[in-house]
């Protein structure tokens, strides 16, 4: 076998006393696409930034091309050339897309920046990703998508040798993934070495030739992908069997419900987002959504939840006219909205897990009708137990916690409000395995007690194995609601895809 | 020891009491306290006094900045309220009655009260940039000043009105009690009722505020008010010390000074967490300096050099990244640098 072009031997790392990357032996292929897996805190991250030069290693070998390095800096692993594409946009969304891309190796002419060969440089490089955009457009006019791809066509445009992708596909809807796995098949081809990182299985099991699983900062194993049973993967990361993940089938309510729904919008539009929509939201049971990026998914959520105004159409709760004018205003009719963008739009980083969760509830009750910090103490603890939030420390700053972790905050903080509709928009993007399970679980259980809850994925198999009905959301309007029993993925997946298929 | 040093007060203490100490050491009867005919004297009550214009404004501003905003207004409309009270008194037939100053003085507040709220209209209802909404008032309010005083400095002798600024209560100056009131009532008005971790939530992410049902509008236009009647009460603190309303010389720079107290004493311009206690004793740091160039009598060709040489050492004082570098001179203990960061970047940032 040729010699790998990135190893690691032996690779630990401590923070303070606890070890975060423990014995860790990695090796990399020139040519290959490798994925990296683990459950969150399971060590990933930690290797990553040992790569790309972001945290040095307390003991254990690094080497490029056989050769030992030691990398100071992220400057230095670029200059071996290792680059990385992280999760979270590292770019400067207030210059325009080339200047992006050529950040820190401007071309020079005369020792002034060549800006035509800049613009040109920057064509090349996205056309190679098969993205037709201006180079001097700005890069926050973007979608997040778009702005996913430059980052890539920023680290491919100097001489990439080995390429880190960490989560690179969050954002991205199908098409534009197929894309980005087309470009990543092209670099292949190249010669260079690719880390996938992704929490979704197909996309790893469709791209990647290999997989290294880790677990609480050990190595378990280095696979061939196509010789390694999913199940058996999702086994390797948790250490426990996976049949005990597996979410609880929902209890389908056999009969035609004669009752009302308990939110019942008619004609909804907003913007060109969402157009003449009717959703029947009923007590007790998981409304799945199912659409692509931008087909109104989101516009929906929020529009029924009061957060965006709405441009036409009724919402009756319980048979009565409302207008939801502002999140306040529903949250009091018991209709409250989990955003997509857990960053952005929910935690507060550095409010402690207790002021996170109890935030709604105070605002609710309003300034002056503050709840006691003994009773604070109390609801919070009691909904950290309940949901399993870890670690169990009310005073830690919300923001260091893990994903999956911040989104029971989030969830919790809703539910303080005893809401009878709950409106989740990607509540399990972004977070591992093991969470993502207890998410779906708790949705049931939730829906279970009484409550309509309104389940938003870009997984299709999660909306339908979650949802009793799963609405269909296409350009803006809904194309069907169909009993979650009557679908398959694949006939879910055409439905989602193709407009033509219906 | 080393919790101690955590503690996110630490270094805006230290920095202080250094101050006080230095101070001490180059003339001992710094730190004397006399009793005069009943009342205490001394370089440390002069402080305490003086401090109270910079103190009030200070405070508002510690709440605007917790919002994520700024209020360049505090100065201008210092002069406004100054200019509104004494302009009163001084039309009135009775300058020296206690009743006309009263009314003069909630005129004065009120209308202060009055610029707040236009300052919070603009940032909280139409959305402008707060650097740019209060922009507008700190160059238009020496102007309304100016209108008001028909361009004169008008001087007034009114004992009530003198009392203010120097006048002396249960044997300490009256003006420091005008400050601690302030500073006591924000603080339970803060922490007593749930705005403060309200106004926490809406300086650290907005929309992840608003999404959570939380009435940000109120609480930006609330914090833009207090900062305006504050600076209003610390106006005519500030007239009644010099017995005249100055348009251009009253809260001159003092919107500069009172952000430099809040940044000492530990709240993040960005906005989030704030601490009342801190902007007390960034307050303390910076009036004490001002006392040290008088009291070692530093000319005043100098003074403004000698003022910020000062500034910086104290801001180096507080700076992690300086902690870092006296660890590994010093060789000392290793700890880990992520919380150190962490911790650290909320005091200082």
């Amino acid at each position: 076998m040729e010699r790998p072009i990135l190893e690691l031997t032996g690779a630990t790392v401590y923070f303070g006393a606890d070890a975060a990357l423990d014995g860790v032996d990695f090796r990399l292929f020139p040519g290959e696409v490798h994925s990296l897996m683990g459950e969150n805190g399971a060590g990933k991250s930690t290797l990553i930034k040992a790569i790309t030069g972001a945290l040095q290693l307390t003991s254990g070998e690094l080497r490029i091309d056989g050769e030992v390095m030691h990398f100071g800096s992220p400057h230095d692993a670029q200059e071996a050339g290792v680059r990385a594409v992280y999760q979270e946009i590292d770019l400067l969304p207030n210059i325009s897309v080339a200047e992006n891309i050529s950040l820190g190796t401007e071309p020079r002419r005369f020792g002034l920046i060549d800006w035509k060969e800049m613009r040109e440089r920057a064509h090349a490089v996205l056309a190679d990703l098969g993205l037709d955009i201006d180079p001097a457009s700005i890069l926050g006019r973007h979608s997040l998508a778009v702005q996913q791809l430059v980052a890539i066509a920023r680290a491919i445009s100097t001489e990439a040798r080995v390429l880190v992708l960490d989560e690179p596909t969050s954002s991205l809807d199908l098409d534009e993934c197929a894309e980005l796995f087309r470009v990543i098949r092209d670099l292949k081809e190249r010669g260079v070495a690719i880390i996938f990182v992704s929490h979704f299985l197909d996309q790893v099991y469709e791209i990647c030739d290999r997989v290294t699983v880790l677990r609480d900062g050990k190595l378990v194993g280095e696979y061939l992908t196509r010789e390694f049973l999913r199940i058996d993967l999702v086994q390797a990361m948790l250490g426990r069997s996976a049949e005990s993940l597996r979410a609880r089938p929902r209890l389908h309510l056999a009969d035609e419900r004669s009752t009302e729904p308990f939110l019942s919008a008619r004609a909804v539009s907003v913007g060109s987002g969402i157009n003449d929509a009717d959703v029947d939201m009923i007590e007790g049971e998981v409304l799945g959504v199912a659409g692509l990026l931008g087909s109104g998914r989101t516009e929906l959520a929020r529009a029924l939840t009061g957060i965006d105004k709405l441009d036409g159409g009724i919402i009756r709760i319980q048979g009565t006219d409302e207008s939801l004018g502002n999140p306040r205003s529903a949250i009091s009719l018991g209709v409250v909205y989990s955003s997509e963008n857990r960053r952005t739009e929910g935690i507060l980083s550095e409010l402690s897990v207790q002021e996170n969760i109890t935030l709604a509830l105070q605002a609710e009750r309003g300034v002056f009708r503050r709840i006691r910090p003994a009773r604070q103490r109390e609801l919070a603890m009691s909904w950290v137990d309940a949901l399993d939030i870890r670690p169990p420390d009310l005073d830690r700053p919300a923001g260091t916690l893990s994903g999956g972790n911040q989104q029971k905050v989030l969830l919790a903080r809703l539910l303080a409000l005893s809401p009878r509709v709950l409106v989740l928009d990607e509540p399990t993007r972004g977070i591992d395995v093991g969470a993502k399970v207890e998410v779906q679980n708790l949705v049931g259980e939730l829906a279970d007690n009484g409550l309509s809850v309104m389940f938003i994925s870009a997984e299709l198999e999660e909306v339908l194995r979650v949802g009793n009905r799963v609405l269909i959301v296409q350009d803006g309007r809904i194309l069907d609601t169909v009993p979650s029993e009557d679908l398959t993925a694949d006939s879910l997946t055409a439905l989602v895809a193709r407009p033509e298929a219906v | 020891m080393t919790r101690l040093m955590k503690h996110r007060l630490f270094w805006p203490v230290f920095s202080l009491l250094a101050l006080i100490v230095i101070n001490t050491i180059a003339r001992p009867q710094f730190i004397k306290i006399t009793m005069r005919d009943g009342e205490f004297y001394g370089a440390l009550i002069d402080i305490l006094r003086n401090c109270a214009p910079l103190m009030l404004v200070a405070l508002g501003m510690t709440l605007v900045i917790a919002t994520r905003g700024i209020d360049l207004s505090v100065g201008a409309v210092m002069a406004v309220s100054g200019a509104v009270t004494l302009t009163i008194i001084d039309g009135s037939s009775s300058p020296g009655s206690t009743s006309t100053v009263l009314v003069a003085i909630l005129a004065g507040i009120g209308v202060s009260l009055v610029l707040g709220l236009w300052n919070g209209f603009l940032v909280a209802v139409l959305d402008i940039q707060p650097i740019i909404a209060t922009l507008v008032l700190m160059l238009a309010g020496r102007g309304v000043a100016l209108l008001i005083t028909d361009g004169f400095i008008t001087t007034v002798n009114s004992e009530p009105l003198n009392f203010v600024a120097t006048g002396y209560l249960f044997a300490l100056p009256f003006a420091l009690f005008i400050w601690l009131a302030a500073a006591a009532a924000i603080a339970i008005v803060e922490r007593r009722t749930a705005l403060g971790v309200l106004t926490e939530a809406v300086g650290i992410n907005p929309e992840a505020s608003r999404l959570a049902g939380v009435r940000s509008r109120g609480i930006i236009l609330g914090a833009y008010v207090a900062s305006g009647t504050l600076a209003g009460i610390a106006g005519i603190i500030y007239s009644s010390n010099i017995r005249a309303a100055d348009a251009n010389a009253a809260g001159d720079l003092i919107e500069l000074y009172a952000i430099l107290a809040v940044v000492l004493g530990g709240t993040s311009l960005m906005g989030g967490k704030f601490t009342i206690a801190g902007t007390v004793i960034g307050v303390l740091i910076i009036q004490t300096l001002d006392s040290t160039i008088l009291f070692l009598g530093v000319s005043s060709a100098q003074s403004p050099v000698f003022f910020a040489i000062v500034v910086v050492i104290v801001v180096l004082i507080q700076s992690p990244r300086v902690h870092q570098w006296g660890r590994a001179l010093t060789g000392g203990f290793r700890t880990r640098p992520g919380t150190e960061v962490r911790n650290d970047a909320e005091v200082t940032a």
